[in-house]
């Protein structure tokens, strides 16, 4: 049995967890598409308030809930796909350059793989879109990369001070 | 052999996610907890974590009005509320080494990144229970000693920044856990 400082691993209490985790797992489906419905929601006010106002937060914060528990509710690709986003979102140069066509794809595949029900994450077509759109951020990211800072040369020459 | 009792102890979760709230309530009541408070946001948790009186925070980063960070660096302001010493279960989609230092050096006592498990958040509660650490207050920090494994035979410099330290016994969760010293 394993310890810690002498107090015990409860693993029933742990299967006891784990039991109730798996009866709240029925409604998990309908959570997964308010999430879905919430991101979806959060996209359209990014359209109508522009992606330099609190609507980029609330979109932010609608892909990190989505990357933290879809695995949980059985949509991991859908998680990777949201983790997308929230790179994409988190690392951009100017946020506000982001093209909202960008957000829509990302947003539509999250909604895509719960519509269709690509809970394996070896499902070859839903892992290829999240392939895809990891390609895009990282494309984008990489072309709004701030610039390396100026390089100067060294000045060269002999010194032009007598020598003492 | 002894275990946990979570019966004895009263847990506060901070997340605007309403299911991910749900998910911690039904693993704590699994684990035996009766008392398990819930706020929906940073600003509504300093309130309950004043009301209530929690013997573990669990919160959530990213949150509306105040963030899960701000939340643990108003509650870890030594004289500002009854329990700055309150251990703090730092639950997020950020996995990021650097969000896990960030979190660390505001005073969280665990980082739990999600998608969550039964086992982990039963391993991190364990960890609370079984390995209290002492406070540290410096001049930069206050939060629970962040070295977790102090080697016996370190001879070098005191490399700790913030001047000197002050090191704080915490009353261990031991007892409230039904745990005989």
């Amino acid at each position: 049995m394993a310890t810690e400082n002498g107090i015990e691993l409860d693993l029933e209490a742990i299967a006891r967890a784990e039991a109730a985790l798996a009866a709240l797992s029925e409604e998990f489906t309908d959570w997964m598409k308010e999430d879905c419905d919430r991101l979806d929601a959060a996209r359209l006010r990014v359209h109508q308030k522009g992606l330099a106002s609190e609507a980029r937060d609330e979109l932010f914060r609608a892909a990190h809930d989505i990357k933290g528990q879809a695995a949980t509710f059985g949509y991991p690709l859908a998680a990777e796909a949201a983790d997308s986003l929230c790179r994409l979102l988190l690392n951009a140069a100017d946020p506000a350059r982001i093209p909202l066509v960008l957000i829509d794809q990302h947003v539509y595949g999250v909604r895509a793989i719960v519509r269709e029900n690509a809970r394996e994450e070896d499902n070859a077509i839903a892992r290829a879109l999240v392939q895809s759109l990891r390609r895009l951020t990282d494309d984008f990211l990489a072309h709004e990369a701030p610039p390396p800072p100026e390089q100067t040369d060294p000045v060269a020459g002999p010194p032009l001070a007598p020598k003492p | 052999m002894v275990r946990i009792d979570f019966n004895r102890l009263r847990f506060l979760v901070i997340d605007d996610n309403a299911h991910m709230r749900r998910i911690l309530r039904t693993l704590l009541h699994g684990f035996g907890t009766r008392e398990v408070y819930e706020a929906e946001d940073g600003a509504a948790g300093l309130e309950a974590f004043t009301h209530y009186s929690p013997d573990i925070v669990i919160t959530d980063w990213a949150m509306p009005i105040f963030d899960g960070l701000e939340l643990t660096q108003m509650i870890r302001q030594p004289g500002a509320n009854a329990n700055p010493y309150v251990p703090i279960i730092m639950l997020t989609g950020h996995s990021e080494k650097k969000r896990v230092i960030a979190a660390r050096d505001t005073g969280v006592t665990e980082f739990l990144a999600k998608p969550i498990s039964a086992k982990a958040l039963y391993h991190r509660i364990l960890n609370i229970v079984a390995n209290p650490r002492p406070f540290i207050k410096t001049a930069t920090y206050f939060g629970p000693d962040r070295r977790r494994n102090v080697p016996s035979n370190y001879v070098g410099p005191e490399r700790r920044k913030g001047g000197k330290a002050e090191v704080i016994h915490v009353q261990p969760l031991l007892a409230k856990a039904g745990i005989p010293s």
